[in-house]
């Protein structure tokens, strides 16, 4: 059920994120969703996009530096309390978040959540276990 | 079976050597102290007569003559033949103040040649080779010497000076090089863009000579697996010809100094006092077979240790270790000194590239150490805390080896300007000179 999600060295400077956003948008790969982690020297820009594969072999050729990981995302009613659900039974069942970024759905009336774990499958059962619906790489290009 | 470009002179006797050195010592002497008239005021002030310098021992009673002597000099002080004898000068590169200009005669141009030569031979050339000379050519030594010792070895000689990488690395295949020569840090460069080509399977290169400037055995690792060659030193400076001063042998220990022309000294830098065999302190030579530019006891302000102990390529010319950097490269940074070398070998023994910075800067009355290095996959992860983990551990391993702390600033790859010469590592804003 994993999710790929590409994570791609910045640096910190004016200028460098569009340099990326505009590196795939020439190749034609869209961007399904994007957040940035930053420190005062750098950032890591992490998104999921609809071809992977494309985008890897695009920053390959670019020379930069860039790392695939796998991620989970989970789909949520976008209503008030919707996000600190899915929160509370990770937290309760001792799963640590180490990051986490949301986004909604233009025509559904979700919110979608990617996150990274340690653990993938754990997380995974105890959410299903729990009645989150988790969504998969596919059904995050089709939105 | 090692091979030697002359092995009687590589393989004497010490006997041998000493004679050879006692009376190539004292005719230099007489020479200079007939034709140049600083070395005779020098030594008329020490009371000293040509007669006094019989033999190597008597060397200590000479002064120095330092980068500053030669600077004072400028153009013609220190000439000891006629201008009529000359046929080329070389220059340094001046960036550190004043140029200094050597004069050669041709008989000046064939010794130096001939150690390069015998660079080349100890790397394993003979005339089958295709030697690529990537060094600059022009006042810089690196590509005349290196392009002499080459025709000496009836190699063919690709003299491609520096730059021009895509065009260098063109040759390299098409003509099938098999020895490059260039320094360390281009060396490095042109072995990243041959991976980035893809065309390693291509190269024939079997040997590398790489040398002015300082380098590290990580660095040394790290280019004979990028090109897939054996890297060997060479150690020179224009003051006394250029490269092939010193080179090194298929043992990779040190370098055998060509002991027939140069002889070298280890002194204290603080006292001047001439240290024993085996001790670290700063590297002194005398040039005994020059005729144009030879010059007595000149301080190299190269730190490093000399040694007789037998090699196993068979050549009896004493070896010095790799000077741990010019003292002009080292830097004092809260008053504690610090090599770039020493910098190096950390980062890529913890898997960043040969490809760094050194920034010094003085902010209110306190110096401030910064290296930046470029990110690379091996340091990369999806998250901050890794990634500082690592930068830690660089933090404390520079920490460590500098006893000073120097912050790691992580820039993007290829973003540190690459060097087809000499590398530019440190920047210092300090303005202290």
């Amino acid at each position: 059920m994993a999710i790929k999600q590409l994570s791609i060295f910045v640096e910190n400077k004016a200028g460098k994120i569009v340099e990326v956003t505009e590196l795939l948008a020439k190749n034609n790969i869209d961007l399904r969703a994007l957040s940035i982690a930053d420190t005062q020297d750098y950032g890591i820009l992490r998104t999921i996009v609809d071809d992977t594969e494309k985008a890897k072999s695009v920053l390959e050729e670019n020379g930069s530096v860039y790392k695939v990981t796998e991620v989970i995302g989970v789909e949520i009613p976008d209503v008030p309390g919707g996000m600190s659900k899915v929160m509370r039974i990770l937290s309760d069942n001792g799963v640590n978040i180490e990051y986490v970024y949301a986004f909604i759905s233009r025509s559904k009336e979700f919110a979608y959540v990617v996150m990274r774990v340690r653990d993938n499958e754990k997380a995974e059962k105890i959410l299903t276990d729990n009645g989150i619906n988790l969504v998969d790489e596919n059904e995050i290009s089709d939105i | 079976m090692e091979r030697y470009f002359n092995k009687d002179i590589e393989t004497a006797s010490r006997e041998t050597m000493q004679a050879l050195q006692n009376e190539r010592l004292a005719a230099t002497v007489k020479r200079v102290y007939d034709n140049v008239e600083y070395y005779r005021n020098k030594m008329d002030d020490l009371g000293l007569t040509p007669d006094d310098i019989k033999t190597t021992d008597d060397l200590k009673k000479l002064p120095f003559l330092s980068k500053d002597d030669l600077r004072d000099a400028y153009p013609f002080g220190l000439l000891a033949t006629d201008m009529k004898n000359c046929v080329r000068i070389q220059s340094t590169s001046g960036t550190t103040g004043r140029r200094v200009v050597a004069f050669y005669t041709q008989n000046d141009i064939d010794l130096w040649d001939e150690c390069c030569a015998r660079a080349l031979t100890a790397a394993g050339a003979d005339a089958n080779d295709v030697v690529q000379v990537s060094y600059g050519y022009g006042l810089f030594t690196g590509g005349m010497g290196l392009n002499g010792g080459s025709h000496k070895v009836g190699c063919l000689t690709l003299p491609m000076s520096s730059g021009n990488t895509d065009r260098q690395i063109q040759f390299m295949t098409d003509l099938g090089a098999t020895v490059l020569c260039c320094t360390p840090s281009y060396a490095s460069y042109l072995g990243e863009c041959v991976e980035e080509k893809g065309v390693k399977d291509q190269l024939k290169l079997k040997a590398g000579i790489f040398g002015a400037e300082a380098w590290t055995e990580e660095m040394r690792r790290d280019i004979e697996k990028k090109l897939g060659l054996k890297a060997f030193d060479i150690y020179g400076l224009t003051e006394i010809s250029g490269p092939g001063v010193a080179f090194e042998c298929s043992e990779q220990t040190g370098m055998h100094i060509n002991e027939d022309h140069f002889i070298a000294e280890i002194i204290n830098p603080e006292t001047g006092e001439v240290l024993p065999e085996g001790e670290k302190g700063e590297l002194v030579f005398t040039s005994i077979s020059k005729e144009a530019f030879p010059l007595l006891r000149y301080r190299t302000r190269d730190i490093c240790v000399l040694s007789r102990k037998k090699c196993s390529c068979g050549r009896t010319l004493i070896k010095m270790a790799k000077p741990m950097g010019r003292s002009d490269d080292m830097l004092i940074v809260k008053g504690v000194n610090v090599f770039p070398s020493q910098i190096e070998m950390v980062l890529l023994n913890k898997g960043l590239t040969s490809n760094y910075q050194i920034v010094v800067d003085r902010v209110g009355s306190s110096d401030k150490l910064e290296v930046l290095v470029e990110m690379t996959p091996e340091i990369f992860s999806d998250t901050v805390n890794a990634i500082s983990e690592k930068e830690q551990e660089i933090i404390e391993a520079l920490k460590s080896v500098l006893g000073i702390y120097a912050k790691v600033r992580i820039v993007e790859p290829k973003s540190i300007v690459r060097s087809e010469g000499k590398a530019v590592r440190v920047i210092d804003k300090r303005h202290l000179y």
